[in-house]
């Protein structure tokens, strides 16, 4: 089986603590970049598969130079093949345009049996570019992964849904999205990252990539535009209730949502 | 694409097993708002089996027109055949925007859609008006977990796509006396176009009950609660409220609850009338997932936790001194 994992280097939210409130954009200064968490689901179940059956995990993603580190951790925990795209023409894309992009990028590197991304990259929140690439590819698509099984040529997903899971077949090649509980992604060891240090990372332009026309693609050519960012709206902090015992705070509560006729 | 061309609010209006899920009722009362700024018409969009029942509730909650696709092959919803179905719509009637509800559905076909539109989708938005000057929409959502929000348009190309979060509208008042132009359009999608097949439902035991997204009352429960066991008395408040639970990530994390459980950034997004945060810190990625509710409670014991910062009521001290006598006092409400 031969894999492709779609995985995003992201700034780690949790990190994250201010804005600069003369911009309204995020302090990023400081922030260490991660692989997305999800990405590494994508990336784990990728590798589990490998070993059991065997076949080959390639790493893409799209990114300035600096990706090239988040590509190398994915070395390090089991893929075989790493690859960058990367050109100032499709900085600022949005998900349309990067899905486009990476669907290029997937048909010029192989046939794959099962691509993978994770659910939704941990900045952005969107979860379309798995999709996307599904639509782009021409191929099915399975999002919300928390378990797969592969049965020769058919792919078997339990797929996360409100009151339980779908279980849900497809022939395979397809494009899946997967979510936090699939699996516990693997520590590097310090060996696996000295070799991992020393991989080589192939690099890709818009250049190698002819059925992208880049009008469609950058800050310029996406669809949609980003019109302005602003601090989310403070909820003000209501009434503390703190009696003598905790008994009586309860009553307190109880006494004040009765009277704001909520119970 | 001439954008003039483009015209109407459509709401793609999610069914389970034939009823109508709120959210799309929650849209149709927005899309009126965003429809009646540029003098549109609003247009619910139902695909499925069986949907005359559909068409009535979303007539009655104040859709202009209905078109409905029926079929045995949309039976159970499938990415390949809801988005034929709704690529050819969109081909033939040009509306301006499409909405769809932010669910396991709408994030799944949403992009699919918009994909082979070739034109933008905005997730997971919180707020949706119109620009007077342009008629464009504005999608207002989060992002970075809910530390920035965004507003973003999609002016060059139509129809504007988008999904909404459940909760973050309010439904209109249903209205029975209401009526609507109803279109039953014939699209099929040939069998071997549906490539992937539902062939099992695992209900687990533990998601039974009230759906998280849908409740108007959640109780959620942290770390704070210690071990796996003391979910029970979360479950008591949430049955005795007629409520649904809800956990943090880190209870998640901790293997005491479902990840179906999860409410923040990477979990459901609630917005019910009262949430009950028991034991939880309140983070920004927890915040993300409930802070559209009405009310918020919190119950924790250290007076410093952030989530008091955006509490309406704020109960500092031990849940499990406090939740017991709660559930007490809530059973007698209910007895008299
Ligand atoms: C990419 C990313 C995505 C994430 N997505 C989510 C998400 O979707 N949802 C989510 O919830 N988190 C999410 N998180 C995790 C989030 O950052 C927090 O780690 C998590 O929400 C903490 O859970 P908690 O509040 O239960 O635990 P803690 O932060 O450990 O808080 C426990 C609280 O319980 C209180 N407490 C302890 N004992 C008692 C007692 N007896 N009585 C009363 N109070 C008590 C403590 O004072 C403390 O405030 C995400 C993180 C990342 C990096
Ligand atoms: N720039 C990128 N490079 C590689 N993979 C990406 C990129 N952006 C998104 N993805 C993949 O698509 C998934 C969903 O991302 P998003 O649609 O941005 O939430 C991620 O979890 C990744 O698997």
């Amino acid at each position: 089986m031969d894999m492709l994992v779609c995985i995003k280097q992201v700034p780690d939210t949790e990190e994250i603590k201010k804005m600069d409130p003369a911009t309204n954009t995020l302090i990023r200064k400081g922030v260490p970049s991660i692989v997305s968490p999800y990405d590494k689901n994508a990336l784990e179940a990728a590798v589990q598969l490998k070993e059991a059956q065997g076949g080959s995990v390639t790493v893409l993603s799209m990114g300035p130079e600096q990706a090239k580190d988040a590509l190398k951790e994915c070395i390090s925990v089991g893929a075989d093949r790493a690859v960058l795209i990367t050109d100032s023409a499709f900085a600022g894309s949005d998900t349309l345009a990067t899905s486009s992009i990476l669907a290029a990028a997937i048909k010029k590197l192989g046939n794959f049996d099962l691509i993978l991304c994770g659910k939704q990259a941990i900045d952005g929140d969107t979860g379309h570019v798995g999709p996307e690439i599904a639509e782009h590819l021409g191929l099915a698509q399975v999002t919300y992964a928390a378990k797969i099984e592969i049965k020769g040529d058919i792919i078997v997903v339990n797929k996360e849904h409100d009151d339980g899971y779908e279980v849900i077949e497809a022939k395979l090649p397809v494009v899946c999205t997967v979510v936090k509980s699939i699996n516990e992604p693997r520590y590097a060891t310090i060996k696996s990252k000295m070799m991992a240090n020393k991989a080589k990372i192939e690099v890709l332009s818009a250049a190698d990539l002819p059925d992208i026309d880049t009008a469609k693609t950058g800050l310029n050519g996406s669809p949609t535009r980003v019109l302005k960012t602003f601090a989310p709206p403070k909820r003000g902090s209501g009434l503390r209730i703190k009696e003598e015992t905790a008994g009586e705070s309860a009553l307190k509560l109880v006494q004040k949502l009765v009277e704001a006729k909520l119970v | 694409m001439d954008l003039k061309d483009y015209k109407n609010v459509w709401v793609f209006i999610e069914t389970a097993r034939g009823e109508v899920r709120n959210v799309g009722l929650e849209l149709l009362n927005q899309g009126r708002v965003l429809a009646g700024a540029n003098n549109e018409k609003l247009v619910a969009v139902i695909i499925g089996k069986d949907l005359d029942a559909a068409a009535k509730t979303v007539t009655a909650y104040g859709a202009d027109e209905v078109i409905l696709v029926e079929g045995e092959e949309y039976k159970d919803y499938n990415t390949d055949g809801y988005t034929n179905a709704m690529v050819k719509l969109s081909e033939k009637y040009k509306p301006a925007a499409i909405l769809f509800g932010g669910t396991i559905q709408g994030r799944d076909l949403a992009p699919r859609i918009s994909c082979r539109l070739k034109t933008g989708c905005t997730a997971d938005c919180t707020d949706l008006a119109v620009n007077a000057e342009t008629g464009d929409i504005e999608w207002t959502r989060p992002a970075f977990g809910g530390s920035i929000m965004a507003t973003i348009v999609c002016s060059q190309t139509r129809p504007q796509v988008g999904t909404v979060r459940p909760g973050v509208f309010k439904k209109a008042q249903p209205d029975d006396s209401k009526t609507a132009s109803i279109i039953r359009e014939e699209i099929r999608t040939p069998a071997e176009e549906i490539r992937t097949k539902l062939v099992d439902f695992i209900k687990s035991a533990e998601e039974a009950g009230v759906k998280l997204e849908e409740a108007e009352i959640v109780v959620s429960g942290g770390r704070g609660l210690g071990k796996p066991e003391n979910f029970a008395i979360i479950k008591e408040l949430a049955d005795v409220l007629g409520g649904a639970v809800g956990a943090s990530r880190a209870a998640v994390d901790a293997g005491w609850i479902s990840p179906l459980r999860q409410v923040g950034q990477t979990g459901k997004t609630v917005g019910p009338k009262i949430y009950f945060a028991c034991g939880i810190s309140g983070a920004v990625q927890h915040l993300a997932g409930m802070s559209s509710s009405k009310i918020i409670v919190a119950i924790n014991k250290d007076p410093e936790a952030p989530i008091f910062d955006v509490a309406d009521f704020g109960v500092v001290g031990d849940l499990f001194e406090v939740i017991p006598v709660l559930i007490e006092e809530f059973k007698k409400i209910k007895a008299s």
